[in-house]
């Protein structure tokens, strides 16, 4: 069905088809609706979870894990400070191999206080065992949530579902919700491992007392998100001929032949393919790189994409103090090892939820096609010294 | 048959508890009371070492190593699948220590009681951070020694009853080791009650109390024959009742087995029995305020 919706709400319509069986919830500024939209959805009887109120993200973490090891499909939801606290609980789902999927709204981590979007809230968690799907608008966060559910499920490890706060998380946009009967067919119900057996009674994520025993948890964990590569393609590839619509885990728009490749992700890549195609129209060939699954990296991919590419430019809503943009970092140790690795210029911009327009993108592309090589330090788009 | 019931053990010799460990008999009875059909939830303190390491378990329930604040919402979130999938008939119990009970978990436990999940909550009380070697938690009494509390703790023990029945929780219950089958009927008593359950049990550690090994349950008896851990039980946080009638002994008896008392001003000994005194006065107020 055609509707208009917000990208919290359509998270919420994924969650309640996707028939997640306990949602623990904790409200924070910008995804706080989609913990109302479901809460609308229990008061009026079609969401066929149970929605419990948690006290914290913490909790509603540690909820999702405990309920997912016994069995149940579960959702939480959460932003900047909120997803910061879970911090621990998220080393501790994926360690318990738990396939919780969980949309996360990117917003500014205090301080100051703010409520725009930067990913460095979910970027902070890279290391924490998680895959990560950036989406670009409300339609593709429905599509993950539906995918990851599958993808998680597959592999036994969680998915965080990301979108920009308010481009996405506040904006309505036009997208097509498919009928139950058809979510169903995809993704059927959930047949996890009930972990805590009267039969078989064991004792989980017990202490262990070497490295020699620490060791192969981590490795088999590894292993398994590398194998996950190949099943995020499996499943968005069948999605796609379920549905009609799929991602890659990047996507690349004109690179074949392109001098300069603008690389994005999230909301502002919607933007750079306007700009994309305003440049070729000058007679500029200037390429899209938008990589959407961060965990796993999708490694082979970039560097597949970016071979024979003279110059490339990262725009990062994130900042690494003492370093530089976090996807930059991430594709230049991606590309170290190729034969063949073009400079690659960093951009720091939209951070708090500045808007990057297709002038500044325009901007970017036009400033790296001119300059003879790219500085250690990323170029900071947007932003006054003085404070005004 | 009834009695092999009764002895049915859900724990295994071969666990890891210190000599005269007192947290580990409060999780035998416990599990004994609660029976085979039970789902543990473990979390960092001394019960999480006594459950043993890997591979190996000393317990035959199925078991969950859950984080140190997260007791609570942890065994929760089990309890809720459980229904989800039609096995209402088996008992989740959340083991916690005093500081992931009156410190770090606190926030969590109160928001499981505030939303009444289904589970009981026991807090094997040791009075302070025994499985990291003894620091001061908010569970240790006033003037007792620790490492970090090498003057004697200068605040009074958090009444963690008292907050517990200001949730109006369904069941709460002090128990002490020194009195199994009291222990035993409260849990029983739990198990059969919907909603969220509190067993406070004070698990006196040979190791921490500085005392001899075989005093673990004499001091248990004596915490309670002196009135310093009365046992009593609230129904829905109003209904108070005495479950044993104390000989009221001076504290005395109970602090001069213990080396973290050995400090001790007369003045200080005399300043506990006092606030026994008064703390048992409230008890009794609240007890009769119930009676018809």
């Amino acid at each position: 069905m055609r509707e208009l919706l917000p990208g919290n709400y359509a998270i919420a319509e994924a969650v309640r088809l996707a028939k997640a069986q306990l949602i623990p919830a904790y409200p924070i500024t910008p995804q706080t609706p989609i913990y109302e939209k479901l809460s609308e959805m229990e008061a009026q009887g079609t969401l066929p979870g149970i929605m419990v109120r948690v006290e914290s993200e913490h909790s509603a973490m540690a909820m999702c894990i405990s309920a997912s090891l016994t069995g149940a499909r579960v959702f939480t939801a959460t932003s900047s400070q909120g997803l910061a606290l879970m911090h621990e609980m998220l080393h501790y789902a994926s360690g318990n191999r738990a396939p919780i999927v969980m949309g996360c709204v990117n917003r500014v981590l205090a301080v100051p206080w703010s409520f725009g979007s930067d990913q460095t809230d979910t970027l902070a968690q890279r290391d924490t065992g998680w895959m990560q799907f950036y989406c670009e608008d409300n339609q593709e966060a429905f599509d993950t949530i539906i995918q990851a559910y599958k993808i998680s499920e597959a592999v036994m490890l969680p998915s965080m579902v990301i979108i920009d706060a308010f481009f996405n998380s506040h904006f309505i946009e036009p997208m097509e919700v498919p009928d139950q009967d058809m979510i169903d067919r995809f993704l059927p119900q959930a047949a996890l491992p009930e972990r805590f057996d009267l039969d078989n009674p064991t004792f989980v994520s017990n202490v262990v007392t070497a490295g020699s025993q620490f060791v192969p948890f981590r490795k088999t964990g590894f292993a398994d998100m590398e194998k996950a590569k190949a099943v995020i393609k499996e499943v968005d590839k069948e999605f796609e001929e379920f549905f009609g619509r799929g991602y890659g885990m990047v996507e690349a728009v004109r690179t074949e032949d392109a001098q300069l490749v603008l690389v994005t992700s999230g909301s502002m890549t919607s933007t750079a393919r306007v700009v994309v195609e305003s440049l070729r129209d000058k007679g500029l060939k200037v390429g899209l790189l938008k990589i959407k699954a961060f965990r796993p990296f999708p490694s082979e991919e970039i560097k597949s994409v970016l071979q024979g590419v003279d110059k490339v430019a990262v725009v990062d809503r994130n900042i690494s103090l003492g370093k530089e943009g976090i996807f930059c970092q991430e594709l230049k140790s991606a590309l170290y090892n190729s034969k063949v690795r073009p400079p690659v210029y960093g951009y720091i911009a939209g951070l708090d939820g500045l808007d990057v327009s297709p002038e500044t993108l325009e901007g970017i592309a036009r400033e790296v096609m001119d300059k003879e090589e790219p500085n250690d330090l990323p170029v900071w788009i947007g932003g006054s010294q003085d404070g005004k | 048959m009834e009695n092999e019931k009764l002895i049915a053990d859900m724990m295994r010799s071969g666990h890891m508890a210190c000599p005269g460990c007192g947290v580990v008999i409060a999780m035998r009875l416990v599990l004994r009371a609660l029976g085979r059909k039970t789902v543990a939830v473990i979390i960092p303190s001394c019960s999480s070492i006594i459950s043993s390491t890997y591979p190996n378990t000393s317990l035959k329930v199925p078991a969950f190593h859950g984080t140190f604040e997260s007791a609570a919402p942890t065994a929760a979130g089990i309890s809720y699948v459980l229904k989800l999938q039609g096995k209402d008939d088996i008992s989740v119990v959340a083991f916690a220590g005093d500081g992931g009970t009156f410190d770090i978990g606190l926030q969590a436990l109160s928001g499981t009681v505030d939303r009444n999940e289904h589970y009981i909550y026991v807090c094997l009380d040791n009075e302070a951070y025994m499985n990291t070697g003894i620091q001061a938690s908010s569970a240790t009494p006033e003037c007792a020694w620790t490492i970090t509390t090498p003057l004697g703790r200068p605040a009074r023990k958090k009444n963690i009853m008292e907050i517990m029945a200001a949730h109006r929780i369904p069941y709460a219950a002090t128990a002490s080791i020194g009195y199994p089958q009291d222990l035993m009927d409260k849990v029983k008593k739990a198990k059969n009650i919907q909603g969220t359950k509190f067993l406070h049990i004070l698990t006196p550690c040979a190791t921490g109390w500085r005392m001899a090994e075989n005093l673990t349950v004499k001091s248990a008896m004596l915490s309670v024959e002196t009135r310093l851990f009365p046992l009593y039980e609230v129904f829905d946080g109003r209904k108070y009742g005495i479950t044993y009638e104390p000989q009221c002994f001076p504290v005395d008896q109970y602090l001069q087995i213990q080396g973290r008392y050995r400090h001790l001003t007369r003045e200080q000994a005399a300043h506990i029995q006092g606030e026994i005194n008064e703390e048992w006065e409230h008890l009794k107020r609240k007890v009769d305020d119930c009676r018809p």
